[in-house]
Order: structure tokens, then C-alpha cells, then sequence
């Protein structure tokens, strides 16, 4: 009975995860500019390993997997939005306007 | 249903190859050879290699990128406009493509039990090293045991090409003024990179031994372990400064390690043969020969995780100070 | 059912390559690969509980490691190129 309610949860939270891995991925694609797409790709980057890795930990048990799935939980909570701060503010300090709805092109890099 | 997904990905590296060919901004081409290698890696995490797997994501999609970076630097972003004489080069590849495909042809199947390689050579494998050498990775079995020698010659090619770029680039190229470091100075924006650099680069540098000495139990060995060291000092270089990096490990240090790894390598099989045994014979290093074994493959892991640091600090290094990377 | 979120993640991943072909401005390919970097991670970790070898995660943790400094590499080579030409403009310093 644990086992399949333990499923279900975790089929669950991997679904939904999925489902926001992918609107991420549709955002970073279809966004106007180059912020807006930024916000797409890591507002996702943060939510989906939360639900994924959740769901395959409920499956995984109490187990060294689990303590290693927390430990890689963990890096992208921390790596991830701090990437995509240092990105941001990199394209900001190299000019690109958030105002601008525009993507700008790469001759201003060179 | 694993096929589905490994075709899906190889179709992902097609595109991205055309793309990485197509493309004249040299930049855009490295970013896209860093997505490649990771797709590389998750099709051969797809076929149950994991050992190559952990090589190609660390070296390739990690180590490699940020050296192209570097080599991007001293040059332009732009490709030159290619020679005119292509067409005997486009009969050369097609050619040679039809062959390779037409060499397929009479391949096994993936994992057919049938497969010559699977009745032969691949259960002496798996009965010996439960036998001689009771380690539960038979990868890091065949390659620091059974394969040793080639290993050798793997740690002598990775060594070569440390010193090869060496002497291209130059060890102490140009007394460098000494250029405060950039990134301790009041960039307040990337405060928040180095903190959490700081955080990480422990928790790398942990990662990178833990990968180092589990080699016999998991994916791991040296050359995914050196690679991942190597990135952590590169880390510390990226948000530190370079100057700080080479006080940590000053460049005479890193000469060292490059030559002691291969000079480790070598004298463990130096030693079998003068405690009796043959040139790299584990089994004589210690009364027990399971033991000896076992010792024998985690000194020459060192041996290439140390030689495989100090080549891919070196050639960092020497990119960056050669340009103002 | 670690086929589904397989799924999705190998066609966000062909989404992010997409982008990376696409995006006009270099900060857009940059946010592509990291992205296509951390679904890797996912990816890994997913596969390795589909394929059933709970030892392989250990890619999956190098990788979560090491995707952040190619990312910073990239950012420090924008920022010592922006310095070049900023140092070239303003004559030798």
C-alpha cells in the first residue's frame, strides 16, 4: 500500500517536473528578448530538479543513492541561479538594454 | 526504448555538428562543441559505459571548453575564409564514409551474446578479475591491469602533449606585469560568483579524490579525477585571478606533478620487475597477489590522475598568460 | 514512468540546442548551454534510475560540478574582452 501511494507521489512529482522542464525549454525558445528568456530558463532551472530529483529520491529510499541525489539537489540549487545572476549582469554590464525589445546582434561584443 | 532515446540524441549531434561547421563565428562553434560533447556523454551514458561517459562530461564538455576559451583569446573570433580546393576533399570524406557504413554492415548487434568479443575474451575477463583481482569495476581492472601497458602509453601521450604545448606556448612567457587582480577589485557584480566559488571549489576538490580512489568500486579512475582537480584550480584561477592560482600551485609545482605521475607510473612497474616479477606485474608487490593487484592499480591511478592535473593546469595556464584571458 | 520526464527532457534539450543555434546575441547562446548543462544533469540522473545502476550517479554530481565553471569561464572571457577593447579605446594605459 506504502509502495504504490510512494508511486504514485513520485510518478506525480516526476510528471509535473517534466512538464516544467518543458515549458522551460518552449520559454527559452519563444521569449522575445534575451531577459525575458533568461527568466524562462532559470525560474525552471530551479523548480524542476526540485520536483525531479524529489520523485526519484521517493524511489530510490533511504539509501546512499538518495544522500548523493540530495548532494547533486544541492549544486544545482546553488550553481544555478547564481549562473544565470553572473550571465545576467554580464550582459547587462556589456550593454544590453532590458528595455530594448529587440535581441540585439553580436557585433556589439566585438 | 533506450534506442529511441539514444537515436533521438545522436540526431541532436548531427545538427549540432552541421551547426558547429556551418557557422564562421568561432565562438558560437565552441559553445556548440560543449553541448556536443555533453551529448556525447549522455549517448555513451545511454550504452552502460560510464567510465567513458564521466571522461567525455568532465574533460570534454568542461575542461575543453574552458581551454578554447583561452585559445579564443589570443585570436580572432572570426574563421578565415576556407582554401577554394574542397571538392577532392568532399570525394575523400564521402568515400570514406560509404566504406565505414558498408563496414557496419557485418557488426554484431549491440549486446548480442553471440558476439565473438562476448565469447571469448569478455567472461575470461570478468572470471579473472573476480579471481586475481576482486574488484567489483571491471573497466579500471582491464585498464590498470590486464591493459596496463597501454595505460602507460596513455599517461606518455597525455605527458607529451603537456610538454608539447609547453614548449609552443612557453613556460614563463614574458615576466608579467603584475596586473592586480581584476576580480578582487570593486567588481561588485560577480561578488556573488566568487562566494559561491569559494563554497564549491572544497566541495570539488573532494569530489575530484573521492573519484580518484573509488575507481576500483565505480565509474572513476585517474584521468576523470585529474580532469576534475584540474577544473577546481581553474575555478579558483577564474574568480581569484590567475596569480593567485599560481601562488597555490606555482608552475615549477605543476612541471613536477606532469613529469612525477608518468615517473610514478613507471617506477610501480620498475618495482615488479625487481621484486621478482615481470615489468608491471601487480601480483609480486605484496604477499597477497588479490592485494598486490589492488595495490598495484591505485598507485598507477595516481599515477595518471596526478600526470593528468598537471598537464591541463599547465596548458591553462600558459593560455591564459599569454593573452589576457 | 521514467520514460516520460526522459522525454521531456531529451526535446527541451533539442529546444536548447535550438537556441544555441539560433540566438542572435552571444548571451543567448551562453543561456542555452547552461541550460542544456543542467538538463544533462537531470538527464543523467534519470537515466541512471532507468536503466536501474544506482552507482552511476556519480556523473550526474561531476557534472553538476564542473557545468557551473564552464559558465563562469565563458562570463570571465566576455569581461577580459570587454576590457581589451575598452582598454583600446581609451589608448595604452
Amino acid at each position: 500500500m506504502l509502495e504504490t501511494l510512494l508511486d504514485v507521489l513520485s510518478w506525480l512529482l516526476l510528471s509535473v517536473g517534466g512538464l516544467f522542464v518543458f515549458v522551460g525549454g518552449l520559454g527559452a525558445l519563444r521569449m522575445p528578448d534575451l531577459y525575458t528568456r533568461m527568466h524562462a530558463a532559470s525560474v525552471t532551472d530551479s523548480i524542476a530538479p526540485i520536483l525531479i530529483i524529489g520523485g526519484i529520491m521517493l524511489q530510490a529510499g533511504l539509501s546512499l543513492a538518495s544522500i548523493k541525489l540530495a548532494a547533486i539537489l544541492l549544486f544545482l540549487l546553488l550553481t544555478g541561479p547564481t549562473a544565470s545572476n553572473a550571465l545576467a549582469s554580464a550582459a547587462l554590464l556589456a550593454g544590453k538594454n532590458p528595455d530594448q525589445a529587440r535581441p540585439l546582434d553580436e557585433e556589439s561584443t566585438q | 526504448m533506450t534506442i529511441v532515446f539514444g537515436v533521438f540524441l545522436l540526431t541532436l549531434m548531427l545538427i549540432t555538428a552541421f551547426a558547429i561547421v556551418r557557422t564562421p563565428n568561432l565562438f558560437v562553434a565552441v559553445m556548440l562543441t560543449g553541448i556536443f560533447s555533453l551529448l556525447l556523454a549522455s549517448n555513451f551514458f545511454l550504452l552502460d559505459a560510464a567510465d567513458v561517459a564521466l571522461t567525455e562530461a568532465a574533460i570534454g564538455a568542461g575542461i575543453s571548453t574552458v581551454l578554447f576559451l583561452g585559445a579564443l583569446a589570443l585570436t580572432a573570433e572570426r574563421e578565415t575564409a576556407p582554401s577554394s580546393n574542397r571538392f577532392i576533399a568532399l570525394v575523400v570524406v564521402s568515400v570514406t564514409i560509404l566504406a565505414v557504413v558498408y563496414a557496419t554492415f557485418d557488426k554484431p548487434r549491440f549486446a548480442d551474446p553471440a558476439a565473438p568479443v562476448h565469447q571469448h575474451i569478455a567472461p575470461w575477463y570478468l572470471e579473472t578479475t573476480r579471481d586475481a583481482i576482486d574488484i567489483p569495476n571491471v573497466v579500471t581492472a582491464v585498464l590498470g591491469s590486464f591493459r596496463g601497458y597501454d595505460t602507460l602509453g596513455e599517461v606518455f601521450v597525455v605527458y607529451t602533449a603537456g610538454i608539447g604545448v609547453l614548449f609552443l606556448l612557453g613556460k614563463n612567457t614574458g615576466r608579467r606585469r603584475d596586473k592586480p587582480d581584476d576580480a578582487a577589485r570593486g567588481l561588485r557584480h560577480y561578488l556573488i560568483p566568487r562566494m559561491v566559488g569559494r563554497m564549491l571549489i572544497p566541495f570539488i576538490l573532494l569530489f575530484g579524490f573521492y573519484v580518484q580512489f573509488h575507481g576500483e568500486y565505480g565509474p572513476g579512475g585517474g584521468f576523470q579525477a585529474g580532469a576534475i582537480v584540474a577544473a577546481a584550480i581553474i575555478l579558483y584561477a577564474l574568480l581569484e585571478g590567475e596569480n593567485r592560482a599560481l601562488k597555490v600551485l606555482p608552475r615549477g609545482l605543476l612541471t613536477g606533478l606532469i613529469a612525477g605521475g608518468a615517473l610514478l607510473y613507471g617506477a610501480v612497474g620498475v618495482v615488479g620487475i625487481l621484486l621478482g616479477g615481470n615489468f608491471l606485474d601487480y601480483s609480486v608487490l605484496s604477499s597477497d597477489p588479490v592485494l598486490g593487484q589492488q595495490l598495484g592499480i591505485l598507485l598507477i591511478e595516481a599515477g595518471v590522475g596526478i600526470t593528468v592535473t598537471g598537464v591541463l593546469l599547465s596548458i591553462f595556464h600558459a593560455f591564459a598568460a599569454r593573452g589576457r584571458f | 514512468m521514467y520514460h516520460a520526464v526522459t522525454f521531456a527532457l531529451i526535446v527541451t534539450m533539442a529546444l536548447a540546442l535550438l537556441r544555441a543555434v539560433l540566438g542572435p546575441s552571444v548571451y543567448d547562446r551562453v543561456l542555452a548551454v547552461n541550460m542544456f548543462g543542467t538538463k544533462t544533469v537531470l538527464l543523467l540522473a534519470v537515466i541512471t534510475f532507468l536503466l536501474g545502476r544506482p552507482d552511476f550517479l556519480d556523473l550526474a554530481l561531476a557534472y553538476a560540478l564542473i557545468n557551473f565553471i564552464g559558465v563562469l569561464a565563458v562570463l570571465e572571457f566576455f569581461r577580459s574582452r570587454a576590457k581589451q577593447t575598452q582598454s583600446g579605446a581609451n589608448g595604452n594605459r
